[in-house]
Parts: structure tokens; C-alpha cells; sequence
């Protein structure tokens, strides 16, 4: 006869909701550690899309995420060039504001070289660019469609083929477009700004610069060795594609980070009292029954396992609550949440042990009633 | 009517609590036998010992000292001399309380089972003793009820059923029949003699109620920890 389900049978309506209740509190834990990789792996997205072995920046900066970063256009030719390098392109970097079907959207525009490193890594609707100007690839977030337009500074562009996961750190939706697009969309200027300097006497020049330039290795190649050999040249830094990421997680999302992984821990201590404190209660309110059980002649272990099966058992109701109900609205976050099975998991583990020491707490209790209390009226 | 085998001897037993200026003697130096088939009833005025001495009886609270045997097996003298003392409760004595107990989460029949749950005895045979008790008690019929739903006569026949499972040797009683009318308090103390007898167990009842006090064996009147009368 098990003693604890036929105490949460008798009061199930109560368990269910304490269940329920304890759901949602792991449905904001869950919500909190899928924020928390969500963070981290849109801050990874972009860098890790092009597919990178070496990062060539600016010198003196720790471009292109982590800072600005202007080189010549052409440097792409004398990376291409260098030993060991498979293929070199060249990528800029900007975020638009684009007003599009009544609202704006904020766009993390990437401008790359159609058939060299830098472009979204697969297409998941549509097609890639194939024309030189005005076509586009878009994350599915922007909500875009293949077929529709978009105006971006003084040029309409089609979107020809959707990718998804590609976005910045902040979380705004990328969108691919040629180099030579992106960087008339960083130089041109708004008509009447034009006049003006025109009117000025300013002469229009194209900046050819790009933000970076990215080399893929050939098998075998040394990525260290090209990375210092770039450095040699005094106005370019080369950074490998690890040291890449190292940077994007130690310095532009580092405190955002460390924010949500605070407020995840305290969250995570919250929890762990608000489950003490149930099972606690629980076993308080069953003290005379406890008596009861021990004056007829319960052994010990009868008790201690009537407490440590609700308790587990409760904590296992709330993390499936928890689990089903983020698992049902994630998708409704403005930013990605991301719950890989290992964190499920490890929360799963966290819980059963905050259950197994709360009910430690109750079964002590437990263990000190005294069978005479049963006795009497 | 022929008495058999003596189930509780209780020899010099004492009981203090505190110590000096605030010691209390609840029981002095006192001395009790009972036989299977006896019936008795502890009587006395509230602070007399008689609570102190059926707690003691049920292996429940250590004396200060004395000797105490049950069903021929010495469980005390000057320590406990066993230490599972819950598995003493489980196999040889059974209990009533005064506001029956029952667990509230168990039907009728569970909350008779669950002595021989506790047991290790298989799950039909504790159904099968649950039946036939409840039905001997003529409450069989409420086997599948939770007890919030019986009425006192039937939870309190259910929680004698209860002490009986286990076939105990040794019935002690807190108040059984005080929530009872005169009329159901005879019931269950016909009952409770009819058992004594059937199963050569004795049964110790501490009581205040004097509609049924001519329904007992002997009377043990307590004094300030000691034997008034008997």
C-alpha cells in the first residue's frame, strides 16, 4: 500500500494545484536558462555563420563585432593570397531601420561577396542572391516572405530566400545582401543631404572599405601561422575564429550575461525555499497522522518514505508543468529561448535534490513526534 | 470465567518527570498484572497516572525504573530491552484512541489493512482480514467509505477493527466509548469482551465513563501514581 499516493489521491485537487503552482515557477526558471543560451547563442549566430578559420580587422581594434572596424576592400586579394588560405571575403556589417507594412523593423544588415565566405551558411526558403544589386536573403524573423520588397536607405530590395538563426547579439534579424549593396547603403546619402553637399563643394567619394575579411583554411593548414603572419602587417590585426567568439562572449553580451545568470541564480534559490517550504508544510499539516502511524507501529522507513515520495513527486509534477508549458510559449519570446536537453536535465537534478533535502527537513520533524501525541483527542 | 496466561506484569514501575523543586512522580512504585480474557477499566482523577502508565504499557514512554513484561516477554527492566520497540507495538498490541484516529486518506477497509501492510504481510490477505473484521464489527459495509464520511459509531468500529488486525494479544483503549452514546458504548464494550475472550487477549481501558464501568473485570482506581484500589 503506498501511503503517499493515496494521501495525494485524498487530497488531489489541493496537490494538483500546489503542482501547478510549483509549474510555473519552473516554467520562469526554464524561461530564465533559455534566455540565458538564447543570449549566448544569437551573440555566436552571426560570427559563426560565414564559417570561419581567421578574422582579419582593423589594427588596434577588436573589430568587427566588439568594435568598429575599417579596412581596404582589397585586402581580400592579399589574404586570398597568402599560404594556406582556401577561399577570402570580404564583409560589412550595419543595422538598419526599415519601415516596412506599416512598422519598422530593425534589421542587422550583412553585405557580403555571393560566392566567397561571409554569406548565411544554408537557405532554408527560396534561393541565395544570384543577381549583383537589390536582392536579398532574410531570417525568418524579420518576418519577410520570398517575393516581397523592402526599401533600404534609397534602394528597393527583394527578398529572395529565407535563412533562420542568423541575427546579432542584440537579437535583431540579419539580412544578406551584396557587399557592394551594404556599402552604397553605408555611403549614400538621402537626396537633400547630397544637395547640401554638393552645394558645399564636398566631393562624393565611395569609401571602399569593409569591415572585415574572412579566410578559410585548406585541410592541413596552420590557422595560427596566418593569423600572425597578418598581424605582421601593421594596419591589419587577425583574430582566429575561436579568439573571435572568446571576444563576442567576454566583452559585448559579458554583462548582459552575467545579469541574467545572477537573476538565475537568485530565481533557482527562490525556488529552492518555495519547495522547502511546501513540503514542510505538507508534512506539518500530517503530524498526527505521523503519530498515529508510529504508535501502530510504522517503521521509519514507512514515514520517511511517505514524505520523500510526495515530495519527489511533487517536484517532478512542477518540472513537467514547467517543462511543457516554456516548451508551448518560447516561440512567443521577442528573442530566441533556447532549452537544450542537457539544462532540462540538470534542472531536473537540481529540483530532486532541493526535494530531497526540503523533505530531509520535514522527515527530521517527523521523526521527532512523539507517538503519545497520537493518544490524545 | 477462566483467565489464561498473565500479558502484562508490571512490577515496581515508577515514572518521574523533571527533576528537584519541579519533579513530578506520576506513578510510584506500582504494580499491575492482567490476564488474557481480562477486561479492566484505569480510573482515576485527571493528573493520576493513568495515562502515564497505559503509555507505558504501550512501550510508548520509558519508566523511571521497575520491571514491565508483556505477553511473557520482558521488554523492560531498568532499560528497554529490545530496541525495535514500533515492530512490540505492531505484532503485539493494538490501540484505541478516543477520537478513533483513522487515517484520513485510507478507506475503512485500508486503514484496517495498513497494520498488516506495515507488517510485510501480503496486500489479500490484509484485504481479507480487513473484510472479516469489518463485517464481524458490522461495518462491512462501509469497507470503501473515507472516514469523514462515517458516522462516530462506525470510525470507532473501524479503528477497534484496526487494533485487532494484527491478532494482538494486549488491547489498550483511551476513552473508547466517550464520544459514544450509552447505548453504542454498550455495543462496543460487548464487543471488546467478546474479543478478549475469542482471542485470549487482554484488553486495559482508561475511562471516566461510568455507564460503563459494570462492564469490566476489575476496576483500577489510580491515586497520585498509585493503586487506590482494586
Amino acid at each position: 500500500m503506498n501511503l503517499a499516493l493515496k494521501d495525494i489521491r485524498h487530497g488531489l485537487f489541493r496537490f494538483v494545484l500546489t503542482c501547478f503552482g510549483l509549474g510555473l515557477l519552473m516554467t520562469v526558471v526554464l524561461a530564465m536558462i533559455g534566455i540565458y543560451n538564447g543570449l549566448v547563442s544569437d551573440a555566436l549566430a552571426v560570427v559563426k555563420a560565414p564559417a570561419a578559420d581567421v578574422w582579419v580587422v582593423e589594427a588596434g581594434t577588436k573589430g568587427p563585432f566588439a568594435e568598429a572596424s575599417s579596412i581596404p576592400a582589397d585586402t581580400r586579394n592579399a589574404v586570398a593570397r597568402m599560404p594556406g588560405v582556401a577561399e577570402a571575403g570580404a564583409v560589412n556589417y550595419q543595422n538598419v531601420e526599415a519601415p516596412h507594412g506599416g512598422r519598422t523593423l530593425r534589421l542587422y544588415v550583412v553585405g557580403y561577396e555571393p560566392g566567397r565566405p561571409g554569406g548565411p551558411r544554408a537557405i532554408a526558403e527560396g534561393r541565395g542572391i544570384g543577381a549583383s544589386h537589390f536582392e536579398m536573403v532574410a531570417d525568418r524573423k524579420t518576418g519577410l516572405s520570398p517575393g516581397e520588397t523592402i526599401r533600404l536607405g534609397r534602394n528597393r530590395f527583394t527578398v529572395v530566400g529565407l535563412v533562420e538563426g542568423a541575427m546579432n547579439s542584440g537579437g535583431d534579424p540579419a539580412v544578406y545582401v551584396t557587399l557592394a549593396d551594404a556599402m552604397a547603403l553605408q555611403t549614400e546619402l538621402d537626396p537633400a543631404a547630397q544637395r547640401v553637399q554638393t552645394a558645399r563643394g564636398a566631393v562624393s567619394v565611395k569609401s571602399a572599405s569593409v569591415a572585415a575579411v574572412i579566410a578559410r583554411m585548406a585541410p592541413g593548414a596552420d590557422v595560427d601561422l596566418l593569423a600572425a603572419t597578418v598581424r605582421q602587417w601593421k594596419h591589419l590585426a587577425a583574430m582566429t575564429q575561436g579568439e573571435q567568439e572568446e571576444l563576442l562572449l567576454a566583452s559585448v553580451v559579458d554583462k548582459a550575461r552575467r545579469q541574467i545568470g545572477l537573476f538565475l541564480g537568485i530565481l533557482l534559490s527562490v525556488s529552492a525555499v518555495v519547495i522547502a517550504l511546501i513540503i514542510y508544510t505538507m508534512t506539518m499539516e500530517k503530524l498526527k497522522q505521523i503519530a498515529t502511524l508510529k504508535l501502530i507501529g510504522a517503521p521509519d522507513r514507512a514515514i520517511v518514505a511517505l514524505i520523500v515520495q510526495q515530495a519527489l513527486i511533487l517536484g517532478a509534477s512542477g518540472w513537467g508543468i514547467g517543462l511543457i508549458l516554456i516548451l508551448t510559449v518560447k516561440d512567443y519570446f521577442p528573442r530566441r529561448v533556447v532549452l537544450e536537453p542537457f539544462n532540462v536535465m540538470v534542472l531536473a537534478g537540481i529540483i530532486a535534490a532541493v526535494c530531497l533535502l526540503s523533505s530531509a527537513l520535514g522527515v527530521r520533524a517527523a521523526m521527532k513526534v512523539d507517538p503519545a501525541t497520537a493518544l490524545g483527542s | 470465567m477462566a483467565l489464561g496466561d498473565t500479558l502484562i506484569a508490571v512490577s515496581g514501575v515508577a515514572k518521574h518527570f523533571g527533576e528537584g523543586e519541579t519533579r513530578v512522580d506520576a506513578l510510584r512504585a506500582l504494580d499491575l498484572t492482567v490476564r488474557a480474557g481480562e477486561v479492566i477499566a484505569l480510573l482515576g482523577p485527571s493528573g493520576s497516572g493513568k495515562t502515564t502508565l497505559l503509555n507505558i504499557i504501550g512501550c510508548i514512554l520509558a519508566p523511571s525504573s521497575g520491571r514491565v513484561m508483556l505477553d511473557g516477554e520482558p521488554v523492560f527492566d531498568g532499560r528497554w530491552l529490545r530496541r525495535d520497540l514500533r515492530r512490540l507495538r505492531l505484532d503485539k498490541i493494538g490501540f484505541i484512541f478516543q477520537a478513533h484516529n483513522l487515517l484520513p486518506f485510507l478507506t475503512a477497509e485500508e486503514n484496517v489493512a495498513v497494520v498488516l501492510d506495515l507488517a510485510k504481510r501480503p496486500a489479500d490477505e490484509g484485504r481479507a482480514r480487513a473484510r472479516e473484521l469489518l463485517d464481524y464489527l458490522e461495518v462491512g459495509h462501509r469497507a470503501k467509505v473515507k472516514p469523514a464520511l462515517l458516522s462516530g459509531g462506525e470510525a470507532q468500529r473501524v479503528a477497534i477493527a484496526r487494533a485487532l488486525a494484527n491478532r494482538p494479544r494486549i488491547i489498550l483503549a483511551d476513552e473508547p466509548t466517550a464520544a459514544l452514546d450509552s447505548a453504542r458504548a454498550g455495543l462496543v464494550m460487548d464487543l471488546l469482551r467478546k474479543l478478549a475472550v475469542e482471542q485470549e487477549a487482554c484488553i486495559v481501558i482508561v475511562t471516566h465513563d461510568e455507564k460503563i464501568f459494570d462492564r469490566f473485570d476489575r476496576l483500577i482506581h489510580l491515586r497520585d501514581g498509585r493503586l487506590a484500589d482494586a
